[in-house]
């Protein structure tokens, strides 16, 4: 019998880790070590709960409930001077806890600090938009939608931005393996050839990118030149190269190293 | 797919099946001044852009996932592929955001070589931009001077790590190998000619009147509509924010060196094309600066950390802890610890951000690449509408988008 391996995350993994290994810990600070970063976690903490704060690697990370985002970008843009949206995705926690995580990555140019917004959803939940506030939200929300099918509401324009409009899946899901799935590997097919054309092509000939290192009839290999269609599975001859014919060509000059002039100094 | 029993004649671009007499133009995936695959769905009145739909995504690779898959150091040549004018800052972006994961100091050595890589692409990719660009404008001559500069400095860089375009020259921890001997006096002798050559694109250029009137007043961008789509970069500074990611949260030895960060309230192409310029005058700047540096360094190049970073060659070669230490970081990877980072870094396109989530293992649990160039295609959205065909070309020019890292 095969040895069971999880489905919920097919990404790739260590395939040794010592059983007592325990990873250290990028050090958390405390909120109130900077005296900016307080203010701020103050004027949201007047007005939202907040589910946890601190600084990591200089930067404020503050966990809000799902249903507070637009609130809560809102507030740090006008109140707080965050007038920037630098960044926002999601983070997928299915496999361990079957929820998404999402993150707004703020900045202040006036304070010169970065604070980044944090929430959790259920796989099926959906979360409201900040396009209204920062436009930059109107791509990457289709990013995010694109790659992980959460779906946003109030968008004003919800479709697939990377991948075709068409496509099945949502490739960065923990679920979704590296080389694609079934749907993928036969998209070309299905779209030039239609499905039927699945049986008739073959999974041998989908990928248009295969090399068959016996395959004469669209391959022929430097040095072992053979006439179209031989089988060379037994082996083939080789063909010296030739460079230069001897006599040399018609109307081109043959190399003479002699006559020649070496440029040394390409920088002049 | 042309259907080849559909009544009504098919053209490829145009269709006219409209009744308000507009027009949709299909401009790319192939156009050649669409600097890569972009895909913009105009709606036109005439000759004048009502709507713009950019359509991305013809270069998707997946490097987010790819990330997902690989060990740290594995990553370091795919980031080669985002941003593929200046790789080696890419290169930086994710070797500063493990190196701040790990909290790791770098040899000051190594810090100086990375400054002269990441100016030297910053002159790279401003070159390539201001070629291209011109070129896109029908200014032939400007094409052929700007690569030729960029050929110098294109050749420099291959002394040093022996790629043109994809250089790989950064690693976790420091910087592979040290300066060839040649590198300094070659780079200090372009160095010197640069100045006249500058001044030859702007002789050609600035009172040009075809230059003029195709970047003037093209393109504005006002400073609420920059800093709402996320534009970071010379798109931001010509839209008179006055925001350089090495002056306000300075990484490496920015706050050593001496430079200016030019700015201006315009917004628009005539703008941003002045600032290429003087940035690559600060660049050069900045450039002579760490090049009086390098001389008192120490030779050590990448940093001393077992636990992440392999020895020296030498070490590995003669001592069996350094070699057993090598051994488990090749097949197995470093593992981080567990915690999260976004890096921003000033790229020549913008801020080049590394977001990582490790869960201590030898894979990123979440890696996200944040391109300038994503936002600075997004904002054609709102910033075609009311312009002409022309002017479509010449923005896209000075948006300086590279589809490397727009789609990732």
């Amino acid at each position: 019998m095969r040895a069971y391996t999880p489905k919920d995350n097919v990404q790739a993994k260590p395939y040794y880790t010592d059983r007592f290994w325990v990873a250290p810990q990028v050090a958390k600070q405390d909120v109130s070590s900077d005296a900016v970063f307080e203010h701020d976690l103050n004027a949201i903490k007047a007005k939202f709960e907040v589910l946890d704060a601190y600084i990591q690697v200089e930067q404020m990370v503050v966990v809000i409930n799902a249903a507070d985002n637009f609130a809560v970008l809102e507030m740090l843009k006008n109140e707080c001077a965050y007038n920037q949206l630098s960044e926002m995705s999601a983070i997928d926690w299915l496999a361990s806890e079957g929820k998404f995580e999402i993150f707004y990555q703020m900045l202040s140019m006036s304070k010169r600090k970065r604070v980044r917004i944090k929430c959790k959803i259920d796989e099926n939940e959906s979360i409201q938009s900040v396009e209204k506030l920062f436009r930059s939200a109107d791509w990457s929300e289709r990013e995010m939608y694109d790659m992980f099918g959460i779906i946003i509401n109030n968008h004003p324009f919800m479709k697939r931005i990377l991948m075709p409009d068409d496509w099945e899946g949502f490739p960065l899901r923990k679920t979704y393996p590296l080389q694609g799935d079934e749907f993928a590997a036969w998209y070309e097919v299905d779209k030039i050839f239609g499905k039927e054309a699945r049986e008739i092509i073959g999974p041998e000939n989908r990928d248009p990118a295969r090399i068959d290192r016996y395959d004469t009839e669209r391959f022929s290999r430097l040095g072992h030149e053979v006439p179209r269609g031989t089988d060379i599975r037994q082996g083939e001859p080789d063909t010296p190269l030739v460079y230069q014919e001897t006599e040399g060509v018609f109307l081109i000059e043959k190399f003479d190293a002699e006559k020649s002039v070496v440029i040394s100094d390409r920088h002049r | 797919m042309q259907q080849p029993n559909r009544l009504r004649p098919f053209f490829e671009n145009i269709t006219f099946d409209r009744d308000d007499n507009e027009l949709i133009l299909n401009f790319g995936p192939q156009h050649p001044s669409a600097h890569g695959q972009l895909r913009l769905m105009l709606h036109m009145q005439q000759e004048q852009i009502t709507k713009a739909h950019p359509d991305i995504g013809y270069l998707h690779r997946g490097m987010e996932k790819m990330a997902e898959n690989m060990i740290y150091n594995e990553f370091m040549p795919t980031t080669d592929r985002m941003d593929y004018i200046a790789s080696s800052s890419n290169n930086y972006g994710f070797a500063l955001a493990v190196e701040r994961l790990i909290g790791l100091d770098v040899p000051r050595r190594a810090k100086v070589i990375r400054m002269m890589l990441l100016e030297t692409n910053r002159l790279m990719s401003h070159l390539f931009w201001l070629a291209t660009t011109a070129l896109d404008i029908g200014a032939m001559t400007v094409f052929l001077f700007a690569f030729r500069e960029r050929e110098y400095l294109m050749d420099l860089i291959e002394d040093y790590c022996g790629a043109r375009l994809t250089h790989s020259a950064v690693r976790i921890g420091g910087v592979p190998l040290d300066l060839p001997d040649n590198f300094i006096p070659d780079l200090r002798k372009f160095l010197d000619k640069l100045p006249e050559n500058i001044k030859d694109y702007e002789d050609l250029l600035d009172t040009n009147r075809i230059w003029l009137m195709r970047m003037e007043n093209v393109g504005v961008i006002s400073t609420e509509m920059a800093l709402s789509w996320g534009c970071s970069g010379v798109m931001l500074r010509a839209s008179g924010v006055e925001w350089d990611i090495r002056k306000e949260e300075p990484y490496e030895l920015y706050d050593e060196v001496e430079f200016n960060v030019p700015v201006s309230d315009k917004g628009d192409n005539y703008a941003r094309y002045k600032l290429y310029m003087a940035e690559m005058r600060e660049s050069a700047k900045i450039l002579y600066q760490v090049i009086d540096m390098y001389a008192g360094t120490e030779p050590a190049l990448m940093a001393h950390a077992p636990q992440y970073i392999s020895a020296p060659k030498l070490d590995i070669m003669t001592q069996n802890y350094s070699l057993m230490q090598h051994f488990v970081l090749v097949t197995q990877g470093m593992r981080p610890p567990v915690g999260e980072v976004y890096i921003p870094t000033e790229s020549p396109k913008g801020e080049l951000g590394y977001y990582i989530n490790s869960q201590g293992g030898a894979y990123p649990y979440r890696l996200k690449l944040r391109a300038p160039s994503f936002w600075h295609t997004g904002i054609l959205t709102d910033l075609l509408p009311g312009h002409y065909i022309p002017d479509v070309v010449s923005i896209i020019g000075t948006t300086n988008i590279v589809f490397g890292e727009v789609d990732r």
